[in-house]
């Protein structure tokens, strides 16, 4: 038994020295990491915090004047131009100097003292649907405050309803706090699923690998010392985007952070295992990276990160299910924000569990029956 | 034509039929070149959706009275709000905790007696875990309640008049229907166009710096100039086949309007796809090597032209110092030239400003690529 623990410490040292030796690589391990969870911290938001907006004021009464300084105090909503004309709408929204025109009628000041109904035109740049309806709503919230003072000031009845709306776990409803916490997983799978394909694939290329099959090593003892150091190399990169959230970006962590590795440690595993599988398909490295990019892609693009699953047909649900990331973001996100203890995660550790108790024995038989 | 002129297309020719016959020898590169953009956009077109529609919100109501049933009616006629009605607040938590709703709205079982004195306060509790989807599903219950909270102000002042309202009617331009395929499929055609041109080139190029083959060209006649037009055209093709395919989808699987030329399109794309191609030689010839090179190229050019090109997140949201980022990059004017030609049609002014940008990217590029290209061994 301590021969064979030692066998597979020999290559996993060995390993680690191939990949931490060269200080270019050694660069590319870490530095991404920190890059891109910093970047992303900061890019990572759907919170539209400035609109330009145009205003095309055709009642200039002080009515209209007031709704503009409403809107205008929000803080949101800037102004870019002024227009005189419809006509200019055209050119201000096409040429995108401004995300919306707001549009005043020339009746305005007249229907709103006659009681009658108002309505104040929101021509939305849509090129992008999402900021525009973002756009939009802020502004109808703006016009709801509006209309409540204006019911109190001209004796109509205040609304008899209102909302205390709270948020849980996200009380500010920041898009960083949910992405941060899922970059976690997300941004050290390309590489450790990368790493473990080419280090197969590089000494298959180099001839090498023939050479390790013949030592006393089994293929078990291979397949563990190929596996720890990517696993390892994934810990740390997972570390690193933690540290960055948890301490420059002071997202609050609320769970254990035992739960956390634990899910972590089973979503490297699990996807080292498809790592090494991958490498029994490629005759070298170059097939090795473009097979694990293309299998990232889907992965990442289905983890529910980015969009929800909920949101996504049924046949594309069901394609999640052996998708590691999609496991590994939900357990990443309860554990962080919302606290979860290990109870809560089980049915997202077990799946991982499974797959890399199926990814790495096959990964163990193919290094001796290889495929190409 | 002069004798040396005739050399460089013989040359030229030669190369480019050998770079053909080992791209097309190599399953991989297909798989990245064709495989990958079918992929994408089923995965797009299908899998990614970032409308909110039938979001189950749970309504718990502890006052049954017809007063309750019209302050929620109006999210029952909402489509992008499925209540799912419950009478117990501990219910109703342990689904918000399993997260199968987004959204608790509870009507204490004063609420008629409330709404009676005129003061009537309704709880609304959203799950943070998904930020993007809570401040929908806020805007929208508060809009359905506030619609009937209107209602039932007017009726309580009736005979006495009654005040004005202002009400806002959105016009969304360009996407009426509010569709995110919309902009996704523009964003798709700039991924595929990067992944082709920057990262395919990138490792395939560091590839034959690696093993030496490129080392044995150059004891050949042929010059860098044709070398590098020999790993352009391939590739280029490569690009075009995969925008051919976007184009198709995009009319004919997305229904997404081209308002803008087609022409247009493509050449947009086109001189994109020469800026990519041009960071993937560039990077080949500075690192050498395929790892390193597939990393850099994913962390310089696919990664940000992801993220911080106002494909994902808008630019016109995020931090300055983002937006100055994203500003530097090639693939924010692309993007912004898609969506215009795309869902505005041929605006001149922008269309001209773009392409300009990514003309000079372009050529910046190329040559830093070809100064980098020296036909001498290290």
């Amino acid at each position: 038994m301590a021969e064979y623990l030692r066998g597979i410490f020999c290559l996993v040292r060995k390993e680690l020295l191939a990949i931490l030796k060269d200080p270019a690589s050694r660069n590319v391990l870490l530095l991404p990491a920190l890059l891109q969870s910093l970047m992303f911290g900061y890019a990572a938001t759907f919170d539209l915090k400035q609109a330009s907006y145009a205003l095309l004021d055709q009642s200039h009464s002080a009515a209209s004047t007031e709704l503009v300084a409403r809107l205008e105090g929000a803080g949101t909503f800037k102004r870019v131009a002024t227009l005189q004309r419809p006509a200019d709408i055209d050119r201000v929204i096409d040429e995108q100097e401004a995300l919306l025109v707001v549009q005043i009628n020339p009746r305005f000041a007249e229907q709103l003292q006659a009681g009658e109904t108002a309505p104040v035109q929101l021509i939305l740049d849509a090129r992008n649907s999402n900021t525009a309806a973002m756009a939009a709503g802020y502004a109808g919230a703006v016009v709801e405050g509006f209309n409540e003072d204006w019911a109190r000031d001209h004796g109509g009845g205040h609304p008899a309803l209102s909302i205390d709306s709270r948020a849980w776990y996200n009380p500010n409803l920041e898009t960083r706090w949910n992405l941060l916490p899922g970059m976690i997983a997300s941004l050290s799978v390309l590489q450790t699923l990368m790493l473990a394909a080419l280090s197969v694939a590089r000494e298959r290329e180099q001839g090498t690998f023939d050479q390790l099959l013949v030592t006393p090593l089994t293929p078990t003892q291979i397949m563990f010392g190929k596996a720890v150091p990517p696993v390892l190399i994934g810990l740390l990169q997972a570390s690193i985007v933690l540290l960055v959230t948890r301490a420059w970006f002071q997202v609050p962590f609320a769970g254990s952070y035992l739960t956390l590795y634990l899910g972590l440690l089973m979503f490297t595993i699990a996807s080292v295992g498809i790592g090494l599988s991958i490498s029994a398909f490629s005759a070298n490295m170059q097939q090795a990276m473009l097979y694990s990019f293309m299998l990232i892609m889907p992965l990442s693009l289905l983890s529910g990160l980015y969009t929800p699953l909920r949101n996504m047909p049924v046949i594309m649900q069901a394609l999640t299910l052996v998708n590691p990331l999609r496991y590994a973001v939900d357990l990443v996100q309860r554990v962080y924000l919302e606290g979860v203890g290990f109870g809560a995660v089980v049915s997202d550790i077990w799946p991982m569990l499974l797959m890399a108790l199926v990814t790495l024995p096959t990964a163990a038989w193919l290094f001796r029956h290889r495929l190409v | 034509m002069s004798p040396a002129a005739t050399g460089f297309w013989l040359r030229l020719l030669a190369l480019t039929r050998k770079e053909f016959r080992q791209m097309v020898r190599d399953r991989s590169n297909l798989a990245i070149g064709i495989g990958l953009p079918i992929v994408l956009i089923l995965l797009f077109g299908y899998g990614l959706s970032l409308d909110v529609k039938n979001t189950p919100v749970a309504v718990v109501l502890e006052d049954s009275s017809p007063q309750a049933m019209e302050a929620i009616s109006g999210l029952q006629a909402s489509t992008y709000i499925a209540p799912v009605l419950l009478s117990s607040m501990h219910e109703a938590e342990a689904l918000m905790r399993a997260h199968k709703v987004d959204g608790i709205l509870r009507l204490r079982s004063d609420f008629s007696s409330q709404l009676a004195a005129g003061d009537a306060h309704v709880q609304l509790l959203v799950h943070g875990g998904d930020a993007n989807r809570a401040r929908i599903v806020l805007a929208y219950v508060q809009g359905a309640l506030a619609q009937s909270g209107m209602r039932q102000a007017d009726r309580a002042v009736r005979g006495g008049g009654g005040a004005g309202q202002v009400t806002v009617e959105p016009q969304m331009w360009f996407n009426a229907a509010g569709d995110s395929t919309y902009f996704l499929v523009p964003g798709l055609i700039v991924l595929i166009m990067t992944l082709v041109g920057a990262f395919l080139t990138a490792m395939v190029v560091a590839r034959e710096w690696e093993r030496g083959t490129l080392e044995a060209l150059f004891v050949t006649p042929v010059r860098p100039n044709e070398i590098l037009l020999g790993k352009l055209i391939p590739y280029f093709c490569v690009g075009l086949t995969g925008l051919t395919m976007c184009l198709l989808a995009a009319r004919f699987l997305f229904h997404v309007p081209m308002r803008g030329s087609l022409v247009l399109i493509i050449a947009a794309s086109m001189l994109y796809l020469l800026v990519s191609l041009g960071l993937g030689l560039l990077i080949s010839s500075l690192t050498k090597n395929q790892f390193l090179a597939s990393q850099l190229a994913l962390v310089t050019s696919f990664m940000p032209a992801m993220m911080l090109s106002g494909f994902m997140f808008d630019l016109r949201s995020v931090p300055a110092v983002i937006r100055y980022v994203g500003n530097l990059l090639p693939a924010t004017y692309y993007i912004e030239l898609l969506k215009t030609l795309f869902l505005a049609g041929d605006v001149w002014p922008l269309v001209l400003k773009d392409a300009g940008v990514l003309a000079i990217y372009a050529a910046c590029l190329l040559v830093a690529a070809r100064l980098a290209t020296q036909k001498k061994l290290g």
